[in-house]
């Protein structure tokens, strides 16, 4: 069987490492092939931009060669799919290679689009990129009191960074002695905190125990840099001195121009994770592409690409997948002054989230080293 | 001509059926209705309230036998 794997971040790291450690017998009597095509040779741990943007980490420390994460015997091509041919079952890369495949696993991610709200691109710092990361760490570090506005655009990447970037932001500016010459005000698109009602019930009282204000209903529209204004679609209009994104997201421009998904959300199946339409049978779609209502975020992605993993595996053993994806998410709630939370929820089971603890920081600060470990798919 | 989109939103908790909708709606015509389906009894109240913030138009909400929330929503602006 030949598995090509398009997507070199977590869901394709953690699914071919993953599959190749549960078929390396087969793979080596050569009746299994697993190939994987990236657009990079470099790896990102994108959570760390966060801890970019305030200072406490750079952007190298974040980064390892991607295939030094990849098991033996897994062929790794750093040349991005352009086409992707689904009748004929392959797909057409930048330098003009053509792969064909048995099985097709998708895990192209998505991108922050600040562009699409007319002036936040210009007027704003965001922790979606390492360039904006350090940019947003320039902005702070420069900062001299004043309203700091948290806005938020949809649909995002990583549910908790609104909440963790403010609580982030709120110890920055206290260590600095600003506090007193600052104000946070912070928007969320929806009427309450959080889209997780049980998180939003635990931050509301704690945004009003550090003074930090807050608008519900609040969808960015536009943003008129002239008079440092974010206007709403419900009819607002807050005045910023440093203003921060959380950009809206699309998915990878080649998923959208071969019409696989509009704004390059793939439909996906929510339990097999099959792609959705008649050629789905042999395509798999895992993490932020798909357009699954779940939250973008690694542990989705890590989470879908061991049930799709162990699926692919007892389809080449014994010919029937075995798994259904529960829509199991778990994300760490950085809460500032090193404490943090967490939420773990699935598709029938809503969060109840805990008092934040010092432990679950320093658990989430050691995942930030293992995560290589994670995406070595040995975690 | 306007069209009809489905946006199963059953089960989740984080976007939430709220958010996606907003998110569907930035990819829709003026005129286009969407059907949100929900199982959160939140949207119930929660959706026209956010359309009628914002100025589109409820077309109708109304529950299934298996108690999922069907709510209709035009974009209008
Ligand atoms: C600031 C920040 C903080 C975050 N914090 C958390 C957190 O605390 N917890 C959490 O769970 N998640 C968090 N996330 C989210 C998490 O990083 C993503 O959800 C996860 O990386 C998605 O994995 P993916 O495989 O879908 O995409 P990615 O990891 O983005 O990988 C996409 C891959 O596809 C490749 N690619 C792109 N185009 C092509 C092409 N045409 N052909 C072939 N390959 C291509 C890229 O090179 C890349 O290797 C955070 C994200 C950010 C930005």
């Amino acid at each position: 069987m030949r598995i090509l794997v398009v997507g070199g971040g977590m869901g394709g790291t953690i699914f071919a490492n993953n599959l190749a450690r549960r078929i390396h017998q087969e793979m080596k009597a050569g009746k299994a092939r697993i190939t994987m095509l990236s657009a990079s040779d470099q790896h990102v741990y994108q959570p760390g931009w966060l801890y970019v943007a305030m200072g406490r980490a750079t952007p190298d420390e974040l980064v390892r060669e991607q295939a030094s994460l990849l098991e033996p015997g897994i062929e790794f091509h750093v040349d991005p799919v352009e086409e992707f041919h689904l009748a004929e079952n392959h797909v057409k890369t930048k330098s003009g290679k053509v792969h064909e495949y048995d099985v097709m696993v998708i895990s192209t991610g998505s991108r922050p689009t600040p562009e699409n709200i007319p002036g936040l691109k210009e007027n704003s710092v965001n922790c979606y990129t390492a360039e904006n990361a350090v940019q947003f760490f320039h902005q702070l570090a420069d900062f001299k009191g004043g309203r700091i506005v948290v806005a938020v655009g949809l649909p995002h990447k990583c549910p908790m960074i609104p909440l963790e970037v403010t609580f982030a932001m709120h110890d920055f500016i206290k260590d600095k002695g600003l506090l007193d010459k600052t104000e946070f005000y912070y928007t969320y698109p929806i009427g309450r905190v959080h889209s997780l009602e049980n998180v939003a019930k635990w931050a509301a009282p704690e945004f009003d125990r550090m003074g930090i204000k807050y608008e519900t209903l609040f969808n960015m529209k536009e943003v008129d840099g002239k008079n440092a204004a974010v206007l709403s679609e419900e009819g607002g209009t807050v005045k910023y001195d440093l203003l921060v994104a959380v950009p809206p997201h699309k998915g990878q421009e080649v998923i959208e121009k071969n019409k696989l998904g509009e704004n390059g959300w793939i439909p996906t199946n929510r339990n097999s994770l099959h792609m959705e339409g008649e050629y789905g049978k042999n395509v798999l779609v895992l993490g932020d592409t798909t357009n699954i209502p779940i939250s973008k975020a690694g542990s989705t992605t890590h989470f879908e690409a061991e049930v799709a993993a162990e699926n692919i595996a007892a389809v080449i053993k014994i010919g029937r997948p075995v798994r259904e994806y529960d829509g199991k998410v778990f994300c760490f709630i950085e809460a500032g002054k090193d404490r943090a939370t967490y939420a773990m929820f699935n598709y029938t089971t809503p969060p109840q989230p805990k008092a934040p603890t010092g432990a679950v920081h320093a658990f989430k600060m050691a995942y930030n080293q293992l995560y290589w470990a994670s995406a070595r798919g040995l975690l | 001509m306007s069209t009809e989109r489905v946006v199963d939103a059953r089960g989740s908790f984080c976007p939430g059926p709220l958010m996606e909708l907003i998110a569907n709606m930035k990819m829709m015509a003026v005129g286009d209705t969407l059907e949100l389906l929900s199982t959160d009894a939140g949207s119930a109240a929660d959706v026209p309230e956010w359309v009628k913030k914002v100025g589109h138009e409820m077309v109708g909400t109304e529950q299934d036998a298996e108690g999922t929330w069907h709510i209709h929503v035009r974009k209008a602006k």
